[in-house]
């Protein structure tokens, strides 16, 4: 039981010391950008996981956040801490617009209707002139505390990692809260919840609305760590690759994000250039993964332990603590 | 207090019908404000109209197949957009060697639907049920079809040129104006494929069959159907619809990276506003989008030119608002 708790603690500690184990090149492009892209796909398994709807707009919010702020700070000269402030508000309301949106639906149609969501965003930044059109922003500034993202990565990967680390204890803490529990019960059955007097719309749009916070951050800091954002971050394929990443990870499980992210780094650092067409790899490694192990890489960690528990003829197997399942049956066939 | 209730359940739709009456005033009074003559805004109102008409047919052909896939199996083809690039792509090819546009086109969209149908049965066929799972599955291919094709077909835009027969335009007869006759061919062929599928569905026995494997899948199994022969032959209509797509839309636009996710979007939002499944619905969404997207980029005013895609945006809203499942949706 000990080691369980200090388990995290260690991880942590661990991550901690990166920048002073690592070069800066690893601690730059590597390790803090593995934890803003684990920022951003952990929306999508908090909502997948606990909310049971799996989004493809979180880009999209990741997106607006990341625009507005760049636009605040490059165009209107706003302080960039102030900026990053706003677009992180901005980016909650279309979080909750987007939510009120969705709510009525589940399953794939919430996947289709998040989807055209998510491409309807990237057209608008890829058409208005306003935000720079198919360039994008470039040279957003960091506030001072940060400094030069490129050079000394280390101020970025710390800010990084403690937003990563506050994010996850929030979202454990969520989880245990009466809205989570709610939200939960709407994930499992949506009509005794009505029956019981929950509105189900209400506990989705909140739902939407606590993962965009997450996508949101994402977009500040991911835009801070590039110093530049452009439609093409928020594309088709930027929302498949955020999916592969929570899928490699294990769509229903937090902390899978942040492996999956640091996975997806790793290979997007170290392979691209031996593999040639790396988003033809990635799109068989989330097909392979979806026909091997629908539950990713956390999910496989979960399937090993409980078949040496029960070889061992040890206690009951642990309960699943998000019980969804991608191989379940979704609603429609239910 | 009831009725206030009522009023608050109506004003949706009251807002709705507000909101058309509007944009049907705006786009009359920029048309003929001037009058009917030659001299107003009349002709490119025409014009305007009639690409808006030919868009929408080729976002009906497109759908059409993406719905029909989905009424029968409960299956996004998040592929969708992939395939339809793919056989604008295949029919570019084969005209380039030589090959004439007409028989380019049948074996592109055969093309396409073979590779649907591989598709159907490697990837989809053992999880049936697990539609989440499916749909994902769907996406990882479209992912790789996309980049393959850029491999193999690079990035430049590029044009398939109609066949001679089509190639001229015809005067239709209202203010000396000609319209290129290919664009009204793909009108009739969506109108063709909108009559096909119908008569199909509604009065031959392979229709009964795809009727009752809809709503029964289980028991039309047990009356001795072979379900899983008729899931793979609608794969195999559905994905070669989405290659015809692409010839004439590689014919009529043109083929670049980038254009798969576009149709892909257009086929979700047509069959959102239509709902799901509903062919009838697929025709209505695709009127709607095709007529807003083209009315959107002339009669918008010229600051918000650029803000047309928001249009789409709320012509998706504002159905959902109204009718939650589409315009002909039913909730399984």
């Amino acid at each position: 039981v000990t080691a369980r708790r200090l388990a995290p603690l260690a991880v942590v500690v661990a991550l901690a010391l990166v920048p002073l184990v690592f070069s800066t090149y690893f601690t730059g492009a590597v390790a803090s950008r593995a934890l803003y892209l684990g920022l951003a796909a952990a929306g999508l398994t908090f909502l997948a996981g606990y909310g049971g709807m799996v989004s493809l707009a979180q880009t999209a919010l990741y997106g607006i956040a990341g625009f507005v702020m760049a636009k605040l700070i490059v165009s209107d000269g706003v302080d960039p801490l102030l900026a990053a402030l706003i677009a992180i508000a901005v980016g909650v309301g279309f979080g909750v617009l987007f939510g009120a949106i969705a709510s009525g639906s589940e399953g794939i149609y919430l996947l289709m209707l998040t989807l055209a969501l998510g491409v309807i965003t990237f057209y608008f930044f890829s058409q208005v002139t306003s935000f720079g059109g198919h360039e994008g922003i470039n040279g957003v500034a960091t506030p001072r505390f940060i400094g030069d993202p490129v050079r000394h990565p280390a101020a970025i990967y710390y800010v990084t990692l403690a937003c990563s680390v506050g994010a996850y204890l929030l979202i454990r803490y969520v989880a245990r809260t009466p809205f989570g529990l709610a939200l939960q019960g709407v994930r499992d059955d949506p009509v005794r919840m009505r029956a019981l007097g929950y509105s189900v719309r209400a506990h989705r749009t909140l739902g939407f609305a606590a993962g965009s916070v997450l996508a949101a951050l994402a977009g500040v800091l991911g835009t801070w760590h590039e110093t530049r954002i452009s439609p093409g971050t928020i594309d088709v394929s930027a929302t498949i690759q955020l999916l592969t990443i929570a899928v490699i990870g294990g769509l229903y499980r937090v902390e899978g994000a942040w492996i999956g992210a640091l996975l997806y780094t790793l290979l997007d650092t170290y392979t691209r250039g031996l593999t040639g067409r790396f988003e033809t790899w990635i799109g068989l490694i989330l097909l392979a993964i979806l026909i091997a192990s629908p539950d990713g890489i956390s999910g496989l960690a979960a399937q090993l332990q409980t078949r040496l528990r029960r070889r061992r003829g040890g206690g009951p197997a642990p309960l699943a603590e998000p019980a969804e399942s991608l191989a379940q049956p979704g609603p429609v066939a239910r | 207090m009831r009725s206030g209730a009522a009023l608050a359940r109506r004003a949706p739709a009251a807002l709705a019908i507000a909101l058309l009456a509007f944009a049907v005033a705006w786009v009359g009074y920029k048309a003929f404000g001037k009058g009917f003559g030659e001299t107003g805004n009349g002709p490119q109102f025409v014009i305007v109209a009639l690409n808006g008409l030919s868009l929408a047919a080729l976002y009906f052909i497109t759908a059409s197949g993406f719905t029909l896939v989905f009424g029968l199996m409960r299956v996004v083809n998040m592929a969708h957009g992939a395939l339809y690039l793919l056989g604008g792509y295949l029919a570019l090819d084969l005209i380039q060697h030589g090959m004439g546009w007409w028989p380019a086109a049948l074996l592109a969209a055969a093309g396409c639907g073979a590779l649907g149908l591989v598709m159907q049965q490697l990837l989809l066929r053992w999880n049936q049920g697990q539609d989440l799972r499916q749909a994902l599955m769907t996406i990882a291919v479209a992912m790789v079809l996309a980049d393959q094709m850029i491999v193999h077909f690079g990035g430049e835009p590029e044009t398939i040129t109609p066949p001679p027969a089509l190639a001229g335009a015809l005067s239709i007869g209202v203010y000396h104006l000609q319209y290129p006759w290919f664009r009204i061919f793909v009108m009739g062929a969506a109108v063709g494929v909108a009559a096909l599928l119908y008569v199909v569905i509604r009065h031959t026995r392979f229709g009964m069959v795809i009727r009752a494997g809809v709503d029964d899948r289980a028991m039309t199994s047990a009356l001795g159907v072979n379900v899983q022969l008729v899931f793979a032959g609608a794969f195999f209509v559905g994905a070669m619809l989405a290659g015809l797509g692409g010839v004439f839309g590689g014919t009529v636009l043109s083929l670049a990276p980038g254009e798969d996710d576009k149709f892909l979007l257009s086929s979700l939002v047509v069959v959102i506003i239509g709902g799901l499944g509903s062919l009838p619905g697929a025709a209505v969404g695709a009127f709607a989008l095709g007529l807003v997207e083209q009315l959107s980029a002339v009669y918008l005013p010229q600051a918000y030119t650029n803000d047309a895609v928001l249009l789409t945006f709320a012509l998706l809203v504002v159905t959902l608002a109204v009718r939650p499942a589409g315009f002909f949706g039913r909730r399984a």
